[in-house]
């Protein structure tokens, strides 16, 4: 792949948590807001671009059989600082997000990006593939949490969309609505690649 | 009582998968047959188990009277990969049977984040030794029959018509949510 492709495929072509079906935990858990997504987002862009750039630099150096192990390592640090930075920075989301910033460690795309790209690709290359992913899930995040946040309290990012006649869908925010609405989105995104011709993994 | 309620609640009321999302790669990816469920789910009470034993005697003995409780994370994660190794190979000397069937399951529990989110939640709540041990197992144990209750399921959809962009995951996914949806009607048991 080019510089070109490698920047633009998380975006549409390996959509994470939809085409990757990797890392539904965060998509699910986080997403009860737009904020909370899009903070989760950024998390782990930052956690995915540096894995990827330290593990492109490490690539000849770590030994084949220990490499899950050893990228662990590196993940797991980068996942200490953005814990450690969130806490000092934004306090109020880290309370929000809880659990599930230190749950950035055992997240797939991160270790799938390590083990499909950044493991045998040069630096730029890889960093360029941290930040489209990266970006992508961001998207994808904020995407959910706006639904669901619209739907179930009536606001976008604390702003309220509806008059105080509306009655808000309060399932949506809470577990099922998770899933129906990450299922549902799967679905409209696939009927879409159909629609265009386009080559889909899920079978 | 208070440990029996504790064990009914984490089972159903907040089911580690259904009401706290943690653990859902294995979830979607190995349940498309109850055999295999089983499996997974075997392993998974006997891994977060054992990995909660190990993290909280860490985290209480080691990193608290240190005062690095910041590197929870990093550590909780090593002593789980270890660990796992660990019983991966005890068991392939001790019990050729056991490993057939739980073998190709321990690797992938390593990135599970029910076991890592188990052993994290163990420390946010506080739980004393005993209480962590039922918290674990049962929560595992919620893991394990979510999983079993969602292949079921799943056998029967692979079997019926869905509208081909909901194929595989998508539908998958929808069905976990009316799962999730059935779970809430415990919310009122342990009041």
């Amino acid at each position: 792949m080019n510089f070109r492709q490698t920047l633009t495929h998380g975006l549409w072509r390996d959509l994470p948590p939809f085409r990757l079906v990797l890392g539904l935990c965060p998509a699910l858990a986080v997403t009860a807001t737009a904020e909370n997504g899009l903070g989760m987002g950024i998390a782990v862009t930052f956690v995915l671009i540096f894995s990827n750039m330290f593990i492109s630099l490490l690539r000849k150096v770590i030994p084949d059989k220990v490499r899950i192990a050893s990228y662990i390592v590196v993940i797991a640090t980068l996942v200490v600082i953005v814990e450690l930075a969130m806490k000092a920075f934004f306090f109020p989301l880290s309370q929000q997000l809880g659990i599930y910033i230190p749950l950035i460690v055992v997240n797939c795309i991160i270790l799938g990006r390590a083990e499909a790209f950044a493991s045998r690709n040069p630096v730029h290359l890889s960093m360029a593939d941290g930040l489209s992913v990266g970006l992508g899930f961001s998207m994808s995040l904020t995407l959910v949490g706006s639904i669901r946040e619209i739907l179930g309290v009536g606001t976008w990012f604390g702003m309220a969309v509806f008059p105080d006649s509306f009655e808000p869908f309060g399932f949506m925010v809470q577990a099922p609505g998770a899933f129906l609405c990450l299922g549902l989105l799967l679905g409209l995104m696939n009927a879409w690649s159909r629609h265009r011709g386009e080559f889909f993994i899920q079978t | 009582m208070d440990l029996l309620l504790l064990a009914i609640g984490s089972i159903f009321v907040n089911n580690i998968l259904l009401a706290q999302y943690l653990g859902n790669c294995p979830f979607c990816g190995v349940s498309k047959k109850l055999g295999t469920a089983i499996g997974m789910g075997v392993a998974v009470i006997f891994v977060a188990t054992l990995a909660s034993i190990f993290t909280w005697v860490v985290y209480h003995y080691l990193l608290k009277p240190q005062g690095l409780e910041y590197l929870k994370t990093l550590v909780f994660i090593l002593v789980i990969a270890a660990l796992v190794q660990f019983v991966e190979i005890f068991i392939k000397k001790q019990s050729k049977g056991l490993y057939d069937s739980l073998g190709i399951f321990l690797p992938l529990i390593t990135t599970n984040c029910a076991v890592m989110g188990i052993a994290l939640l163990n420390i946010k709540h506080g739980f004393g030794f005993v209480q962590m041990i039922v918290f674990s197992a049962s929560s595992a144990a919620g893991f394990a029959v979510a999983i079993l209750l969602f292949a079921s399921v799943r056998e029967r959809l692979f079997i019926s018509s869905v509208p081909t962009a909901m194929r595989g995951t998508a539908i998958a996914l929808v069905t976990a949510g009316v799962m999730s949806l059935a779970f809430m009607g415990f919310a009122g048991m342990t009041n």
